[in-house]
């Protein structure tokens, strides 16, 4: 672990200039690729630029696209810098950090990050497939666990969740009803957002209590995340040109990303070195994050990012979720746009077009008086703030 | 049991792990230079990075360090609730196991509950489950 180590070459060098995405649903009746394109270029218009202005790309594991076949779809000519960053979703905070890097170091000047598929009328994520192991073709991105655990009926994200945050619930005392209390403000955020699938569907705690288990004590089915049908993307380019472009640019303050086993308390010892990296990069705390986007894949998760960012204690976001801490309107707002649970699940990148818009001042449920947002996809993360 | 469990691709790590059942036996490769048990299996020791690796057969006994209660119908054919535990072994420090807690209700499992090996057979895989010792 290196401590003392600030890594800033990149810090303030790189900014969001363009955000984009299609429409969140369960069939969008397009392909993977076609809503790819259509994120793209949303997100290249909103910057100001054109297809042919992109050299850098930058994809995330688990990925259905290829980046030849956006190249042809959008008319990029070529690129001179391109790479894939590990850990599936929870790389999409660190794919930003990435293409920050390469533009701070003068690889590339306008790079796309983008992710879309159809996870709900195509191959669903949420599921089992019956079939030989050799069809769980995850091999290569760092899934080959699976062959380990498939066999006694470990077959998704939610049930490795669930085991893995276990011995930081029976620690700290956490119950599945704390984790309601998040679930409930998440669902609340996603009733005011037009762009959400639950869209004016708000829950209350007995409903998320009443939602029927996955794996106990853990995860409820109202703990997941959405399968959804949908892409997002963003486009990155220095601030100096930001600043010229069409919108108000997202600064890339702090960066970090790390992939190191999993330990007794789950995700949560990943969660804190990339916290202290990333707030090192910045030079920040706690203290200096205005709105935070926490990736919300399973609730569980979400209790260990925020003890991990300084928002809680150890053991202490039970409390702070009870206390309504993450709502509106409260000291520190999570997930503003209703998460990866209340507005739809594109592996984390609709967390960080929502953090654009917070400090753009153009989101739904904007925060008044935005300095800095934390995007966390708890293997990765970044900082946003103004230039 | 009618759940068809998800059959592993034996290779030549592997293969005493999964079909050691078939005599009864539960192996975890072990090193021979430092001593580390090696779980899953692989050609070098993590510890050391020796090739003198083979596969050990251990006690069978061991303690339910943490489990959930599945209740999600992966499968149209699992039975549930099911039980998926980590299970740490008896003499075998540093690996744990992902498996199922059988032959009882669920609600009679703890954290800390002692348990012993049992085996189910499908074909040439021998899947090593744990029942609560007696």
């Amino acid at each position: 672990m290196r401590r003392g180590n600030r890594v800033t070459y990149f810090v303030g060098k790189a900014a969001i200039a363009g955000i984009g995405q299609t429409e969140f649903s369960k069939e969008s009746g397009r392909s993977p690729l076609q809503l790819a394109a259509e994120a793209s270029l949303a997100a290249i218009e909103d910057a100001g630029l054109t297809p042919a202005d992109i050299d850098g790309m930058v994809l995330f594991t688990v990925e259905e696209n290829e980046e030849g076949d956006l190249m042809k779809t959008l008319g990029i000519p070529g690129l001179s810098w391109a790479t894939r960053v590990g850990l599936g979703g929870g790389g999409s905070a660190g794919s930003v950090f990435m293409a920050a890097s390469a533009i701070a170091a003068g690889a590339a000047k306008n790079v796309l990050i983008v992710r879309a598929f159809n996870e709900r009328s195509e191959r669903r994520f949420g599921q089992a497939t019956n079939k030989p192991i050799s069809a769980y073709g995850w091999q290569g991105t760092g899934f080959n666990y699976l062959f380990w655990s498939l066999p006694f009926g470990v077959f998704t994200p939610a049930a490795m969740i669930g085991m893995a945050n276990l011995p930081y619930m029976r620690k700290y005392g956490v119950t599945n009803e704390d984790f309601g209390h998040y679930v409930v403000t998440a669902r609340e955020h996603a009733a005011t957002n037009p762009d959400a699938w639950f869209y004016q569907r708000p829950i209350t705690l007995e409903d998320h209590q009443n939602s029927k288990w996955i794996v106990e004590p853990a995860i409820r089915m109202f703990d997941c995340c959405q399968e959804s049908d949908g892409g997002a993307a963003v486009v990155l380019t220095s601030t100096e040109r930001a600043r010229d472009l069409k919108q108000k640019p997202a600064v890339v303050k702090g960066g970090a990303w790390d992939q190191r086993p999993s330990g007794t308390m789950g995700l949560a010892a990943r969660e804190h070195l990339v916290a202290e990296r990333v707030y090192e990069s910045a030079g920040m705390g706690p203290e200096d994050i205005s709105v935070a986007m926490l990736y919300d894949a399973f609730t569980p998760e979400v209790f260990t990012q925020t003890e991990a960012y300084g928002f809680a204690g150890p053991g202490e976001a039970k409390d702070f979720y009870r206390g309504g801490g993450g709502k509106l309107g409260s000291a520190m707002p999570i997930n503003t746009n209703g998460g990866l649970i209340g507005e739809a699940y594109i592996h984390g990148m609709n967390l960080i077009t929502e953090a654009v818009r917070q400090i753009r001042g153009t989101a739904v449920n904007q925060v008044e008086s935005v300095d800095n947002v934390l995007v966390s996809s708890s293997g990765s993360a970044h900082i946003l703030g103004k230039a | 049991m009618g759940w068809q469990r998800i059959k592993p691709r034996l290779d030549k790590d592997n293969r005493a792990f999964w079909t050691g059942g078939a005599e009864g036996k539960l192996y975890i490769h072990k090193c021979g230079d430092c001593g580390a048990f090696n779980h899953p299996p692989r050609e070098l020791c993590r510890n050391c990075h020796s090739e003198n690796v083979t596969p050990e057969a251990v006690a069978g006994t061991g303690v339910v360090e943490t489990f959930t209660i599945n209740y999600q119908q992966w499968t149209p054919d699992m039975e549930l609730p099911l039980v998926i535990a980590h299970v740490v072994l008896d003499g075998v420090p540093g690996v744990k196991l992902t498996t199922n807690i059988v032959g009882c209700p669920v609600a009679a499992v703890s954290v800390g509950d002692r348990v012993q090996l049992t085996f189910e057979q499908d074909g040439e895989i021998w899947f090593p489950l744990f029942k609560k010792a007696v």
